[in-house]
């Protein structure tokens, strides 16, 4: 449970939850914050927040290793507790994610991109009652990036060449341009602390709505309302208390008794269960994030192309939508890009369930025998059904799977991208060009199905540089097909974020950024009286 | 017995005469320390063998090879194993835990929380779940195959065939969502008063009970009733003792051994292994954190935590055989 | 012993035995869906059709529970019956043999349990391939740990009465006096320890599935059943109930042949035989 929470929150958060759509930027950066604020309060219903009350929340995600020092932060729990105790210098916009300001009050790039200059908001105090500097903001942008860093941001600020205070603004310089600085900065690791958390990075001081009352990893960590917060538009309960609870029905029990009024990861299976308590309400959000089976396009039998096809078409993708999400999901198309992301190729025609083109192309590869998928418990959530229900499918096209349950422990770094076949699982990207770059690339990091293609990667870098939105989304449409007809992607579904709350639990934003509200639950709902 | 003990001539013999008990206890301590060495050197070699390290599985994917090398230099992980083991042992031995990797906070700071939670939900269920099965096991001999015998014993094979999560998740269906007069989640902390807790702990307490109990009852029952055919059983229902005093006075003290066997493995399960009950009850106690550490790789908390439950299990065996061999003196003296 | 001589109890036991070994060995021809069929909704209310209802993916619980006999009952049974025959020969060993080894294999058992079950799984799991035999060997080392204790503490008590010492005296050698004094004066502790140990097999064979040491689906085992099915519980979902009955109900079948076997030995040793 908690390996698999640890990487899920680390691959989900390992390309930053960022805007990347440079047109909508310019217009959001000039929005004021109070126009955000309204914003928030106006998706989340017209009604005026109650102030006060202890919100208790029954979180999936935490262990006794969970370290409160934001740079490494991985689990559930500690990604809605930096949000709780800290401030990014951008945030994203919860339906659009574009960046809007946050502790900087505007940016500007240069023409080429390369340099970024922020202005940082002022009057802004640290828990400890120090007035926030620049200086702060450089050392936390330095902790981060450094030759000596540990953090899990660390990736993402690899282009940077130099971090500096000039004359009261922060300067960013860059080694190429690129354009999605403001969105990577909206990253959770990167909450600005005192002195950058270099002298004491444990401190869990910050400028966040809440002060850190009390921490125990792995159990409960406690919050008070921080009464000089800069900002007035959230922060509406007079307490936080969140308490690690890794076992879905214990979280489902906690809710239903209205021990807790918010629990995330609700097992989609239940959900239809759930809702039949009176006292309960759903909180779901799409995203991007999907289940996949993943083929290594180099290794046999998966090097013929057709039996990746054949395994294509030889998965029922609406049952698994039904069966394993409980209808709370989308089906997949075999290419990672959905709705949610800006410029998504539309009217790809849906592959469907087809044991007659499965068994024409089982047949044309030549491939006789078992073909070995190796699954868990840990892969995603009901990995192990989701892999039995792809056996029965294929059976009916005369294919035959033979599953090999793998230990949870050391899944990911014993099976997932090392055997050739496997389930897996991703997180959303800010943007196409970022997960086609972390995923699809022939030398990205995670090339989890050995896709190397020329065409494809020539693609991917001229639309990075393609302003012209037409072209840019013609261009995304002919590598989502590539993606789709030639890679080792099974991709059957797009998962839900599930949460769920109780009646009490008002003004809950359903943020596309990320699950829990992109983790500013605590800060943004109030308890009704 | 002097006597003998000039005749031995040597002092060490005359000790372990004069104190048969007092030198089994020192000879099994003794033992108990090097067997404590050798955990430690198993599950460091176990757990150092085992894929993964601890900087790659703790920053995970969005870790780059840059930061992984800098957390492994940062711990030493790039030293040799021995080194690293001594290095270990060398803080034990002067009752330092060490520093968890991933929280980095002292280990034994967490440890006494942990354990202290692990002990007091254990003791409470020890306290309720040990006269309970041995009364039920008597009374189960006393009226053996008639029915008060049968429903008990159907009733306690049942309990023991689900699985603890199951016996958890009803008591929660009931008590708590449905009546809403018991606890849940039962998580303890610091600054809490002994009655709150004890109240929390009500419903973990009542699934390890109903966990444990057949277990000690049945042995109770098969032990005394293993008693009850011997020939001076028979002398004492003839001497017109009543069956249920012919149970408790005659018959038990005969059949502790099995008994308190059984009961030290329970109560060991009790400490070191209700993760499932911990995690279903949302408890904060060993159990968890041990399998979080060792997902991890978190080595001193693995290490730790190894040491406490090696302990659990050496005492107890120790405290059931002394006890063993107190109930049957005729132990006392090894030929 | 005649069969009319053999109580109610004890023939409902064989009953119930038989009964899984007959949906064991004829599983393919008794059960009304197949093993792996998905036949409908999940979680589905029983009906007509579908006796005890659909499980957690749709399938057919009673041919699951069927087909899950085989599984269950040949891991379960070879794990116990091993486990206790290493266990009771080597804490027997000990406990006749006294001293030095007695010590030796009394620490080491000591060892065996003190290390981690998690750790010992893991570490196993890294290193051996994963058979079902190999699955039953681990399960019965680990158990054999906790018989050893049971074994020796029982045979410790016996070996020091007068007719072992008279044995001795005779001459005997010590397989003769484990197996003609020990053994049978222990029976009845041990023969109550194994019925439970039966149950408790059953139920560790499911917490190994979870470290990916189990049974590999989408076969079905008792255990695996009902941990597949557990999220229902809370809901008052049936799906875990059954598979959990049928362990109960294996159980106690196992037990009541236990007992009757108890009462046996009892008589005998030649004490009063029983009503």
């Amino acid at each position: 449970m908690n390996d698999f929470t640890k990487y899920l929150a680390g691959r989900v958060t390992a390309g930053g939850m960022n805007r990347r759509e440079f047109m909508g930027r310019a217009m959001a950066a000039g929005l004021t914050l109070t126009a955000a604020g309204q914003l928030f309060a106006t998706s989340a219903a017209a009604q005026e927040p109650r102030k006060g009350g202890t919100l208790k929340l029954g979180l999936e995600g935490g262990a006794a290793t969970d370290s409160i020092d934001p740079a490494k932060a991985t689990s559930q729990v500690m990604f809605a507790a930096v949000r709780t105790w800290g401030d990014t210098l951008v945030e994203t916009h919860p339906e659009t994610r574009a960046p809007i300001p946050s502790l900087a009050e505007s940016w500007a790039p240069s023409p080429d991109a390369k340099t970024w200059t922020f202005k940082i908001r002022k009057g802004v105090t640290f828990h400890d009652g120090k007035e926030m500097t620049v200086d702060d903001v450089v050392a936390t942008l330095k902790r981060h990036s450094d030759e000596k860093t540990e953090s899990g941001a660390a990736g993402m600020l690899k282009s940077i060449t130099a971090i500096e205070n000039k004359g009261g603004d922060l300067v960013v310089t860059l080694d190429a341009g690129n354009a999605d600085l403001p969105a990577i900065f909206t990253d959770y690791h990167l909450v600005i602390q005192p002195n950058g958390g270099v002298d004491k990075p444990t401190a869990g001081i910050g400028t966040g709505p809440y002060k850190v009352k009390s921490f125990e990893p792995g159990v409960r960590m406690t919050f008070e309302k921080n009464e000089n917060d800069w900002r007035s538009d959230r922060g509406y309960v007079q307490t936080v208390e969140m308490i690690t609870m890794n076992d879905a029905t214990a979280r489902v029990a906690a809710l239903a008794s209205g021990q807790v009024q918010f629990i995330n990861r609700v097992d989609p299976k239940t959900v239809s269960l759930l809702t039949r308590a009176p006292t309960v309400q759903l909180l779901t959000t799409s995203g991007g994030g999907h289940y996949v089976f993943i083929m290594h396009c180099d290794k046999a039998p998966f090097d013929n192309i057709d039996v990746r096809m054949a395994l294509k078409y030889a998965i029922n993708r609406e049952e698994m939508v039904e069966r394993i999400l409980g209808g709370y999901g989308k089906v997949g198309n075999d290419f990672p890009i959905n709705d949610t992301y800006a410029l998504f190729p539309e009217g790809i025609e849906q592959r469907a369930y087809d044991p007659d083109k499965a068994a024409f192309h089982y047949k044309k590869s030549g491939h006789s025998g078992p073909i070995l998928l190796r699954t868990s418990e840990v892969a995603f959530p009901g990995a192990v059904d989701a892999s039995v229900l792809f056996q029965q499918s294929a059976k009916k096209a005369g294919i035959e799977i033979e599953l090999k349950r793998e230990p949870g422990d050391g899944y990911w770094s014993n099976v997932w991208n090392v055997q050739p076949f496997s389930a897996s699982y991703w997180g959303s990207r800010a943007t196409q060009d970022q997960f086609y770059s972390g995923a699809y690339l022939s030398t990205a990091d995670w090339n989890d199905t050995r896709f190397k293609n020329e065409t494809f990667d020539k693609l991917l870098i001229s639309a990075r540089g393609e302003l012209d939105e037409a072209k840019r989304r013609e261009m995304y449409r002919e590598m989502a097909m590539l993606v789709r007809d030639e890679g080792g992607t099974i991709l059957p579904m797009f998962n839900d974020f599930v949460n769920a709350g109780t009646k009490k639990l008002m003004g809950y934003v359903s943020d596309i950024g990320n699950d829990m509200s992109n983790g500013y639950v605590a800060s943004r709902v109030w308890l009704s009286a | 017995m002097s006597n003998s003990a000039e005749a031995g001539g040597s002092p060490d013999r005359s000790l372990r005469e004069r104190f048969p008990l007092a030198a089994i206890i020192v000879e099994r301590c003794l033992l108990s320390l090097v067997l404590l060495f050798a955990v430690s050197v198993l599950i460091f070699a176990g757990v150092e063998a085992l894929p993964g390290d601890f900087a790659t599985t703790y920053l995970g994917q969005s870790a780059t090879p840059q930061a992984i090398a800098n957390m492994t230099a940062e711990l030493g992980l790039d030293r040799p194993v021995a080194t690293r083991y001594f290095d270990w042992l060398g803080g034990v031995l002067q009752g330092d835990l060490g520093t968890s990797w991933a929280s980095r906070n002292s280990v034994s700071e967490q440890v006494a929380n942990r354990l202290g939670n692990s002990l007091f939900l254990a003791g409470f269920a020890a306290i309720i779940a040990v006269p309970l099965a041995i009364g039920l096991g008597m009374l189960s001999v006393h009226f053996r195959d008639r029915m008060p015998d049968k429903i008990i014993n159907v009733i306690s094979l049942a309990a023991i065939s689900l699985p603890e999560f199951f016996i958890g998740y009803l008591l929660i269906l009931y008590f708590a969502v449905d009546f809403g007069i018991a606890t849940f989640p039962a998580t303890v902390y610091e600054g809490m008063g002994f009655l709150e807790r004890i109240q929390t702990i009500a419903l973990p307490t009542a699934t390890l009970v109903l966990v444990v109990l057949a277990h000690m009852m049945r042995m109770t029952r098969a032990a005394i009733l293993s008693v009850m055919s011997s020939a001076y059983m028979e002398t004492a229902e003839l001497k017109g003792l009543s069956s249920w005093r012919a149970i408790v006075k005659h018959a038990a003290p005969n059949a502790l051994a099995p008994i308190i066997n059984v009961v030290a493995l329970n109560l060991a399960y009790l400490v070191v292994g209700v993760v499932v009950v911990e995690v279903v009850f949302v408890y904060p106690g060993m159990g968890q954190y041990m399998v979080d550490a060792v997902t991890v790789r978190d080595m001193p908390v693995v290490q730790a935590c190894g040491l406490i439950f090696a302990a659990v299990y050496i005492l107890l065996n120790m405290v059931a055989d002394i006890l063993a061999i107190i109930a049957n003196p005729r132990l006392r003296h090894p030929r | 012993m005649r069969a009319r001589e053999i109580p109610i109890t004890a023939w409902i036991g064989l009953f119930g035995i038989a009964l899984a070994v007959f949906c064991a060995l004829f599983a393919p021809w008794i059960a009304p869906h197949g093993e792996t069929e998905v036949v409908g909704g999940v979680w589905q209310v029983p009906d007509d059709q579908f006796f005890f209802g659909l499980d957690n993916l749709g399938r057919d619980i009673l041919s699951r529970l069927i087909y899950g006999t085989r599984t269950t009952l040949l891991v379960a049974l070879a794990a116990t019956v091993l486990s206790f025959s290493l266990g009771i020969i080597l804490s027997f060993t000990a406990a006749v043999s006294g001293g030095l080894v007695d010590t030796v294999f009394s620490r080491f058992n000591d060892l065996m349990m003190s290390i981690p079950t998690l750790i010992f799984a893991l570490v196993v799991l890294a290193v051996l391939p994963q058979y079902l035999v190999v699955l039953i060997l681990v399960m019965a080392v680990l158990d054999s740990t906790r018989v050893y204790r049971l074994g020796r503490a029982v045979a410790l008590d016996v070996a020091v009465m007068e007719f072992v010492e008279a044995a001795k005296l005779r001459g005997e050698g010590k397989i003769w006096i484990i197996f003609r004094e020990i053994l049978p004066n222990t029976l009845s502790p041990l023969l109550a320890e194994f019925g439970l140990r039966f149950a408790f097999a059953i139920l560790f064979l499911s917490t190994l599935s979870f470290l990916g040491l189990g049974i590999q689906p989408p076969t079905a085992d008792w255990g695996g059943m009902v941990k597949e099915n557990k999220d229902g519980i809370i809901f008052g979902i049936s799906a875990a109930l059954v598979p959990g009955s049928a362990i109960a109900a294996l159980c106690i079948c196992v037990n009541l042949i236990v007992d009757w076997l108890l009462k046996r030995t009892s008589s005998l040793k030649g004490g009063r035989g029983d009503a």
